[in-house]
């Protein structure tokens, strides 16, 4: 009887799987499609992009790459690239190296303070931005931190409470025992951290490293605020800069940047997709 | 081993530390402090006590941002979860492409605030220039955008958390229901959705909180047109700070009002999170 009832399942889902796969096939094409909406506005003069979004270029509106050519011009395009890149590599290398260092130690120390601080650190996960937005502003300012080498500093101390909660949660469930053996074995505390804690540390420095880098990546508010922005601009500011005052916006290079700005994540997401998913999920769990 | 490790503090700790303090701990002390004052910059605070405070909660604006927050935080709640929760059930049937509809929906939710506000906000004013308006001429349009802006941001998201919980429920409590003859619907209702309770609560409170916080995408749809109609709190804060000067004070009471209203918010979270697990 359980048989015949869980072979019955199993011939549904069979029989009706095409219809399921034809049915999410449209819907995933509708669901792209803003994308692919703003690809072919790129390629579009821009006086007819407000007007008819949704037409195809023709052979009146069509620009090739002059909106790219204007849109990188005006913005910077590749400074801005080379900026976001360069802040959000440096940051997450240095939040995954810090903040792994610091929770195996408030870990493993059992005093008060190092418990004190981990509640602080878990504490500050809950600030909204704006509540030290003007004031973090300022004490970077006042520390020169304005710059993109700067900003790290920045990153690191505003990133660590997510970091260091996450790490410490992982640190908690490895076996003293393996610690111990090395330290019998003449490590000192550093060899030990970084020859034993620091391999098996390994799945929460990639998960830590997924979820650092799609915020800093994508971050607007922190960069405009603390970055020199006469100088330094971040791929979000630099859009957000195409839009300018209250005046009309060149629809043209913003479709072009959109699609610059798209395209590096498309490709980071095709690269380490695996990890993209697992690090959200256990990211989501635990914070 | 303890003692042999607290020598290294100075390693292990302090850069962390320094960072910490100067990126968070200093900024939210001076900024309580500097909610009692009267500023334009740090260097100049004069202490008025709860003035900035009164104002704030006369400032029509600030209030009508709140509500506004609150609206928009249950719709993308409700809207969110419900069509992640039914995209994730579908999707764990067991049919071909599964995975590759799983990797298309999560994609937006990689794309940043200020980027994907730019994309809809092309995408709803060609829709809405056929009915002669755009997405600043009237709130209710700003409101709508922003709720199918999120949708499709966040429900890759939800999804996946969703498919986790699914796929951790045991098959033989299923193939027990369907013995006892329940239909799928009720299977659904009186089996799935109970054993998934813990992605349920994960989900709305991601939700809830990232609609509170809303910033990028508010500005970069909308920025808050027609005159601060569609403006969030985040926003509202931030225009208070940078839109007027000799608002500072009021922007930065403000700020810890909205302070308070996150950690409520996540206080509510850990205790609902914390029973659950009592309950496994």
């Amino acid at each position: 009887m359980a048989k015949k009832v869980a072979r019955i399942g199993e011939d549904e889902v069979t029989k009706n799987g095409w219809i399921y796969t034809v049915i999410f096939t449209i819907v995933s094409i509708i669901f792209v499609s803003p994308i692919f909406i703003v690809f072919m506005n790129s390629f579009k003069q821009k006086s007819f992009i407000n007007l008819q979004p949704f037409s195809l270029p023709t052979s009146e509106t069509y620009v090739k790459w002059e909106n790219y050519t204007r849109g990188i011009q005006q913005i910077g395009f590749f400074d801005a690239f080379k900026n976001s890149l360069i802040i959000t590599v440096l940051s997450v290398l240095l939040i995954v190296l810090c903040t792994s260092m610091c929770a195996w130690y408030i870990s493993r120390v059992e005093s008060k303070p190092a418990s004190a601080l981990y509640y602080l650190f878990a504490f500050s996960m809950i600030i909204p931005f704006q509540m030290v937005m003007f004031t973090l502003s300022k004490v970077a300012d006042m520390l020169r931190l304005t710059t993109p080498i700067g900003i790290v500093l920045v990153y690191l101390g505003f990133g660590a409470g997510l970091a260091v909660f996450m790490f410490v949660g992982f640190v908690k469930g490895i076996p003293l025992e393996v610690e111990e053996a090395a330290i019998i074995d003449g490590c000192n505390p550093i060899q030990t951290y970084f020859l034993v804690v620091l391999p098996i540390l390994k799945p929460t420095c990639i998960t830590v490293s997924i979820l650092q880098t799609m915020w800093i990546w994508n971050d607007y508010l922190l960069p405009y605020l603390v970055l020199d922005i006469t100088e330094y601009k971040t791929i979000p500011i630099a859009i957000q800069y195409l839009k300018g005052g209250y005046g009309s916006v060149d629809w043209g290079a913003m479709m072009a940047m959109l699609v610059l700005a798209v395209i590096p994540i498309i490709i980071f997401y095709a690269a380490c997709q695996k990890y993209i998913i697992k690090g959200v999920v256990a990211g989501a769990v635990k914070g | 081993m303890n003692k042999s490790i607290r020598k290294y503090f100075p390693l292990f700790v302090l850069p962390t530390l320094i960072a910490f303090v100067m990126g968070f701990v200093v900024p939210f002390i001076l900024g309580i402090y500097l909610s009692f004052c009267e500023f334009t910059t740090v260097t100049d605070a004069k202490f008025v006590g709860f003035k900035n405070y009164i104002k704030v909660f006369q400032d029509k604006s600030f209030l009508h941002a709140l509500g506004f927050t609150v609206a928009f935080t249950i719709a993308s709640v409700i809207t969110i979860n419900v069509f992640a929760f039914a995209v994730a059930v579908l999707l764990t049937k067991g049919f071909k492409g599964t995975n590759a509809f799983r990797t298309i929906f999560f994609m937006p939710n990689l794309i940043g605030g200020i980027v994907l506000g730019y994309i809809w906000q092309i995408i709803l004013n060609g829709v809405l220039a056929r009915f002669g308006v755009t997405l600043q001429y009237d709130a209710k349009y700003g409101f709508i955008g922003l709720l199918i802006l999120m949708n499709w941001q966040q429900i890759g998201y939800m999804m996946i958390i969703y498919i986790a919980g699914i796929q951790n429920v045991p098959s033989d409590v299923i193939e027990a229901a369907s013995i006892d003859g329940a239909n799928s619907w009720q299977t659904l209702k009186d089996v799935t959705i109970p054993m998934v309770m813990p992605s349920i609560t994960i989900c709305t409170f991601l939700t809830v909180t990232n609609g509170f916080k809303l910033f990028d995408q508010n500005m970069a749809l909308t920025a808050g047109g027609p005159s601060h109609q569609s403006e969030m709190l985040a926003l509202n804060i931030f225009a208070t700070f940078y839109g007027k000067m000799g608002y500072e004070g009021g922007g930065q009471a403000k700020a810890v009002i909205f302070f308070i209203l996150v950690a409520i918010i996540a206080l509510f979270q850990l205790r609902a999170t914390r029973s659950k697990e009592v309950q496994q």
